[in-house]
């Protein structure tokens, strides 16, 4: 259950906020991910794009965000059903009115700024080469002032979700399902790459242009996973501090074992360790692992990163092969697939008896009211203003087209992929 | 086929909001949210489908 931050003593607190200040790592390491798996005449547009998901998310959040997230034991609207009352959102004052800056309580708030940023980051891996920035601006915008902080609240927030049991430490439901089915919806709406395609429905292979930025970001990914999956199970399930040394044992073996598990897949499969859908492996481990991350024994933390590595090489080709999905940087399978499949094994291999059943509601609520939701509002946009770029914008590249220079001026350009005219 | 797809994504919600709310703890309470999560699937389904077409015409 989450903890009042009042309850926390001090050099927990403390030391939460330290973890807090880690988060952007992951930030900055998904986004590399993401420019790096895309083309390289969109690159500088993928990272100016991530630093400007960032800075709406920061402000959205920070308007009314923070309000409806709440969190335990601050003022709530609630429904009084079956003799129960089913906490449903945060009542909290919009422009963070009310938190106590100059103190600790206000750390889950903190800690859901930077989350916010985390979530909204994940829907430009899925909308890479062909996703207009201001869309990017109002999709972010959507996301973090309304379906983050909503299901936030539900789940670490003190919500309805948080009062039947429903665990998510680190944000495998909250951070990953939410922007990972954000990133599904964005690939429906955008429809494929030019290109991607041929007319029989074959998809061809477009490579991404740096597999350095790709495993850079892995790293960096690790360092905001650890310090995520610690503050997070501190102030969201209640662990003691001590329970660190547990957290950073297991994101550290998710994350691996799932690396190993894609690579030894890809190399029974192919013949050699494919090494972009090794560091999409990775980051589901971490993923993965989140939501029991301080209630599993290591043991089970392999477990769930070997099982999340082998779902993703199978969901990343179903989705291309079989569901017409065109998802260049794989945020579907490695945040929405590794994310429930997190949820799910949180219930399942819990140290304590889990309650597995409040997880299964989790997982219900987030295919049944937040895809619908998300899908919904970016639909809306889209019907509003177009989200995708202009087919010139797609031929010529998202940097010249939009923001007038590309990421490598001084490389020679020549054809890189496959066009279809 | 889209808006039935996510009609049934939200059904099965609201089955398990119903479970959770009005029965007791038990065998039957989960027979429902399992019998919801199906549904869910059955959702999804018809959403990949419903957007399996058009992106192949578009192609």
């Amino acid at each position: 259950m989450p903890v009042r931050v009042a309850a926390l003593p001090e050099t927990s607190a403390a030391l939460c906020f330290l973890f807090v200040l880690l988060i952007p790592s992951a930030t900055a390491g998904l986004a590399l991910i993401n420019a790096g798996l895309g083309r390289f005449r969109n690159a500088a547009h993928a990272m100016l794009s991530a630093l400007c998901v960032i800075a709406v998310a920061a402000v959205v959040y920070f308007v009314a965000g923070a309000a409806w997230q709440g969190s335990a034991g601050q003022p709530a609207f609630a429904l009084h059903v079956a003799g129960q009352d089913w906490n449903w959102i945060g009542a909290g004052r919009f422009f963070m009115r009310g938190l106590d800056l100059e103190g600790w309580s206000a750390l889950p708030a903190v800690l859901g700024l930077m989350s916010a940023g985390l979530a909204a980051i994940i829907p430009l891996g899925s909308g890479a080469d062909r996703w207009r920035l201001g869309a990017i601006c109002a999709s972010t915008a959507l996301l973090t002032g309304w379906t983050f902080p909503l299901f936030a609240h539900w789940a670490w927030g003190g919500g309805w979700l948080a009062q039947l049991g429903f665990v998510d430490s680190g944000g495998a439901g909250v951070i990953q399902v939410v922007g990972g089915l954000t990133a599904l919806s964005i690939t429906w709406i955008l429809g494929p790459r030019r290109g991607k395609f041929s007319s029989e429905g074959v998809p061809s292979a477009l490579p991404g242009h740096n597999a350095v930025l790709v495993l850079l970001g892995c790293f960096l990914a690790w360092l905001g996973w650890l310090g995520l999956n610690a503050a997070g199970a501190i102030l969201f399930t209640g662990v003691p501090a001590s329970r660190v040394v547990l957290i950073a044992v297991n994101t550290t073996l998710g994350a691996g074992s799932a690396a190993l598990s894609v690579a030894a897949i890809t190399r029974a499969r192919f013949g050699k360790a494919d090494a972009s859908l090794c560091a999409n492996g990775w980051v589901a481990g971490l993923v993965a692992v989140s939501a029991g991350c301080a209630i599993v024994r290591p043991a089970a933390a392999v477990m769930i990163g070997l099982i999340a590595g082998a779902l993703i090489v199978y969901s990343v080709e179903w989705l291309e092969l079989h569901l017409g999905v065109d998802d260049p940087g794989g945020s579907v399978s490695v945040h929405a697939v590794a994310g429930l499949w997190g949820l799910l094994a949180a219930g399942l291999l819990a140290v304590t008896a889990g309650s597995w059943l409040a997880q299964l509601v989790g997982v219900a609520t987030l295919l049944g009211f937040i895809l619908p939701l998300t899908y919904g509002l970016n639909w809306l946009l889209n019907r509003l203003s177009p989200q995708r770029i202009a087919v010139e914008g797609e031929r010529q590249g998202l940097d010249l087209y939009e923001l007038g220079a590309g990421a490598y001026p001084d490389f020679q350009t020549h054809n890189e992929d496959f066009w279809q005219r | 086929m889209k808006l039935t797809g996510f009609l049934l994504l939200l059904g099965g919600w609201i089955i398990v909001l119903a479970a959770i709310a009005l029965l007791p703890s038990g065998p039957s309470q989960i027979s429902f949210v399992l019998l919801a999560i199906g549904v869910e699937a059955l959702g999804l389904t018809l959403v990949f489908r419903a957007h399996l077409i058009p992106s192949r015409e578009r192609r």
